[in-house]
């Protein structure tokens, strides 16, 4: 099979502003991926497909990853000048101080998504997709009109993670329930309070008990003074 | 009206059968239960294992598996119940006949099991109806379910017909209809039927 550069050039010569990115993985498996742009990904992925040497006819799997909003903080160091009092003079010196600043990296959805080759046995390529925001651009090209495989996939991750596929055939929810508003699987998501009866508790299972223990405790205790 | 043992047997060597109506009608009763072809999960392999002949339920007279909720008298409740499968559960137990009666199979059925803490997974059905059995394991094996349809035998043996404690459908208050959680835009509403469900307890 070709490498990853060399598909990424096939892609810009057949695509022209394609805009393919190669996205290292340095996990020691190193499968590395292409990170396709949005707005030219159905043409990317029909070139992948129908490609003479390429021939990526089997899409294997279609999954999300949710990045949430990133807090990132960094040790700057600057130059500032300050003004001392030296034997009775005002003098201003310049002095490098080390500064801790935090930036918040926009967080946002990615689904991944795996080829392989039936008619020419090789594999996978590893294609993304990111969404601009977690909130209200999470549009995304659907590749179902190119794979079929991946329409029930698509589905998964639009109820579990709320990336919306503009062009799927049948976009609805595939687990949860129509009425359902949450996405399960999103970084942030906080599962509904059913803890009331917990008998063997730990770590965030037990916070979440205690909530409910304290109240019945108090029940307890009222039913118990009106029994008396 | 219980008649006394010692003489039964003792008119029973002399080839006179005595026995009490409650007897008679429990005997007719619990030898002849007949469960829902229903399954939810893994458990509903054992389930199957169960009536086939290595263990055979139809040596309790519960071989009749009927594929409607109409002809059936017990339920095994085999295996996860999820939220979203939940309200069709309590759906075919409304239209099940009296007296009915309720397995819950396994850790799942319960009290959600090892999937307790997911957000899709309800934390037992007896929630929403009354379990008359709780089966623990994952999944139990068939002996562990003859055994229970073993104790719901004796435990329907031991209805009186009258007064407290008699068969449901002797009984014209007994609530007939469970009321079906509604799929809510986060979890199921209500979360539990107050009526068959108290949080149990927790001695620590």
């Amino acid at each position: 099979m070709k490498t990853l550069e060399e598909i990424q050039a096939a892609i810009e010569a057949a695509v022209p502003g394609a805009g393919v990115e190669i996205v290292p993985n340095p996990a020691p498996s190193g499968e590395h991926s292409l990170r396709l742009k949005p707005e030219t990904a159905v043409e990317v992925a029909t070139f992948l497909r129908d490609d003479g040497e390429l021939a990526l006819d089997y899409l294997s799997n279609v999954t999300g990853v949710d990045w949430p909003d990133k807090e990132i903080a960094e040790k700057v160091k600057v130059t500032r000048a300050v003004t001392k009092t030296v034997d009775g003079v005002e003098q201003t010196a310049e002095e490098t101080v080390e500064e801790t600043r935090k930036r918040v990296e926009p967080g946002f959805l990615e689904v991944v998504y795996h080829l392989f080759s039936m008619a020419r046995s090789h594999g996978p390529v590893v294609l993304r997709m990111r969404t601009g925001n977690r909130s209200d651009r999470v549009d995304l090209p659907s590749l179902t009109p190119v794979w079929r495989s991946a329409e029930f996939q698509e589905r998964e991750i639009f109820d579990l993670y709320g990336v919306v596929f503009k062009g799927h055939p049948d976009l609805r929810r595939i687990l949860m329930w129509d009425g359902f508003k949450d996405h399960p699987m999103r970084r942030d998501y906080v599962a509904p309070d059913d803890f009331e009866y917990e008998p063997t508790p730990h770590d965030e299972v037990l916070a979440r008990a205690q909530a409910h223990r304290a109240a019945q405790q108090a029940a307890a205790a009222a039913q118990e003074g009106t029994g008396q | 009206m219980a008649v006394d043992e010692g003489l039964k047997i003792e008119l029973g060597k002399q080839g006179v059968f005595v026995t009490t109506l409650q007897e008679l009608y429990n005997w007719g009763r619990r030898s002849s239960v007949w469960p829902m072809n229903f399954g939810l999960a893994c458990c509903a392999i054992e389930m199957i294992a169960t009536t086939m002949a290595r263990y055979d339920l139809a040596r309790f007279g519960a071989e009749v598996f009927r594929p409607s909720p109409r002809q059936a008298d017990m339920m095994i409740i085999s295996g996860t119940v999820t939220k979203k499968m939940a309200p069709q559960v309590v759906r075919l137990y409304n239209q099940m006949a009296e007296p009915r009666y309720v397995i819950a199979m396994g850790a799942c059925a319960i009290s959600g099991g090892p999937f307790k803490q997911g957000y899709n997974v309800l934390k037992g059905i007896d929630r929403y109806i009354p379990v008359d059995i709780h089966i623990p394991g994952c999944p139990p094996r068939p002996e562990a379910l003859l055994e229970a349809f073993m104790a719901l035998q004796k435990k329907i043996d031991a209805q009186p017909l009258t007064g407290e404690g008699r068969p449901r459908h002797l009984d014209a208050d007994a609530p007939g209809e469970f009321p079906v959680p509604a799929q809510g835009e986060h979890d199921l509403e209500p979360a539990a039927n107050k009526n068959v469900w108290t949080v149990p307890v927790v001695i620590r």
